[in-house]
């Protein structure tokens, strides 16, 4: 075989081998959606769960998974972005920052289905938070952790060494330079990481089994009182997610639409979360073009 | 008339590898002096020195005397927020800040308190007319400082650093990255600006030197070899490496 051959012949194999998972996601994301997209009404998105009968919604389920988003992002960023402007920042390449960096591999590479144990056995009985959202959003922030640290670092990281010379030598503290300049210039790749990392807790069940909850009280979306136990703003109360009622649905139920209802709940999860892939990616770009004055 | 800055005796190592093996040089007010040299030379290192950019970097030892306005640079009391604002630099790459030409040329401004919206724009203007690019940029002032060419991005840099009026001008190879035109803008702002600051640049174009500065130091392997007038020493070089270096036989 003469050089181009080869050439060509490799240049073939690695697009055959993309063609593959390409395929393999349309056909998940094709299924899912249109299985699932004929039981998706605003009945089924607004009204509350039925046990034994046909036809409840998703309102609840979908709502805690939005809240525990919420709760979670709140617990994770503020550590997340601290560790990572130490480790971009100010950490030296020493023994202490490679075990920092080791800790965070392996707290990434956790079975989602131990941390659950953990926290259950943690949070929800050593410190009494019962199944609650607050026990939930817990456990989710240890694997929300290593994918905001790494991408507030990496984006960190990115920023062109030059900015923090200009910054040093216009008279900035490190610290002014960090907050005036490096941080405005990362947002949007913050973003993107938040907004990414928000994807995999939305889609997180096997923790939240053991630490959330898998029960739906009626929720009162009028009381506002966040301590009130029927409150939708109660961070004590227990909370099925839309990832932990699918599992549920499938395992132990006895609605007779369980099929349906599994089906719709796929569907509006995989919506979301390609909604927050690309509201990512636009995100990003927007702020990125605004920022370089469109270069 | 004392000179503004004056070193004795720099040495610099980085790690066990010393980069400057002892350099005096004075620099007088009102200016321009040129530090030349082969790539390596420690020209762009001794510079640095200057307003203690090298402190960035790790395991640097700097030692010998640096006296500004007759005060130690490198006194343990030194306050070095204060001093980059005295001794301010203009970079290889331009580096405006990622936000509009205002902004950018405000940035010192704001931070040392200054808020009242007339003195902003008053300071602006001055700043962006001295380092001459008010013309080319004076009606997108709100548009970001990085949707310029690079030669306005680097006077937009040095406007943003005319702003807080600082005493001494660092350049380290201002124009190396810009095109010949944009070069020639950025010398004709420097040799205007002399009469009211202190400039030193490190330029690696000899005809640069010759062109705008008024002193010229030739540096060798981490050594000073040679410091005089430009003109004197572009056309009698004491020194027979000097002659070589000006003459093209190396570097």
């Amino acid at each position: 075989m003469t050089p181009n051959q080869t050439d060509r012949l490799a240049t073939r194999f690695i697009q055959f081998l993309v063609l593959i998972v390409v395929l393999i996601l349309l056909f998940l994301l094709g299924d899912i959606i249109i299985s699932g997209l004929p039981h998706i009404s605003w009945h089924f998105l607004t009204s509350p769960a039925s046990s034994f009968s046909a036809g409840g919604g998703i309102r609840d389920q979908l709502f805690n998974s939005l809240y525990l988003l919420v709760l979670t992002l709140i617990i994770s960023f503020p550590l997340a972005l601290g560790s990572a402007i130490y480790l971009s920042e100010y950490a030296g390449d020493n023994w202490f920052t490679s075990l920092i960096r080791t800790a965070i591999e392996v707290l990434s590479s956790l079975p989602s289905v131990v941390v659950g144990l953990f926290g259950y056995l943690l949070f929800v009985i050593e410190f009494h938070l019962g199944f609650s959202i607050l026990s939930g959003a817990i456990a989710l922030t240890f694997f929300n952790l290593p994918l905001l640290i790494r991408s507030i670092e990496g984006s960190l990281h990115a920023v062109p060494n030059s900015q923090r010379e200009a910054g040093i030598a216009l008279g900035l503290s490190n610290w002014r330079t960090i907050r005036g300049i490096l941080l405005p210039m990362a947002l949007p790749g913050i973003l993107t990481g938040i907004i990414l990392s928000a994807g995999r807790i939305f889609g997180e069940a096997a923790a939240l089994i053991y630490t959330a909850g898998q029960s739906a009280p009626i929720l009162d979306y009028t009381n506002w009182n966040p301590t009130a136990s029927s409150s939708f703003l109660n961070p004590m109360r227990p909370a099925e997610t839309l990832a932990v009622h699918i599992w549920k649905v499938n395992t132990e139920g006895v609605t007779p639409d369980a099929v349906s209802i599994s089906a719709g709940s796929s569907a509006v999860l995989i919506i979301i979360i390609l909604l927050f892939n690309f509201g990512a990616r636009a995100i990003g770009n927007r702020m990125y073009k605004k920022m370089t004055g469109g270069k | 008339m004392p000179a503004i800055l004056q070193t004795k005796n720099v040495h610099l190592s980085y790690g066990s590898k010393e980069a400057l093996h002892g350099i005096d040089l004075d620099f007088d007010d009102h200016s321009i002096t040129a530090l030349i040299g082969p790539s390596g030379c420690g020209k762009s290192t001794f510079l640095r020195c200057l307003n203690r950019m090298n402190d960035l970097i790790a395991n640097t030892t700097i030692t010998g005397n640096f006296q500004f306005h007759g005060q130690d640079l490198y006194a343990p009391t030194t306050n070095l927020v204060e001093l980059r604002k005295q001794i301010g630099m203009v970079f290889q790459q331009p580096n405006p800040f990622p936000f509009s030409v205002y902004e950018n040329v405000t940035y010192g401004l704001k931070l040392a308190g200054h808020h009242d919206r007339k003195f902003l724009d008053e300071q602006v203007e001055r700043a962006l007319k001295q380092a001459a690019v008010w013309d080319e940029v004076k009606d997108n002032l709100n548009k970001s400082a990085m949707a310029f060419s690079g030669g306005q991005q680097q006077r937009i840099c040095i406007a943003r650093l005319l702003a807080v009026q600082p005493d001494i001008i660092l350049l380290d190879e201002p124009t190396s990255a810009l095109d010949p035109i944009s070069s020639a803008q950025i010398e004709e702002t420097l040799i205007t600006l002399k009469k009211d600051y202190c400039i030193i640049i490190v330029t690696h174009n000899l005809q640069q030197a010759s062109r705008i500065a008024d002193r010229t130091a030739f540096m060798l392997n981490g050594n000073l070899v040679e410091y005089d007038l430009t003109s004197k020493m572009f056309t009698q070089p004491a020194k027979q490496d000097t002659s070589d270096y000006l003459n093209g036989k190396f570097g």
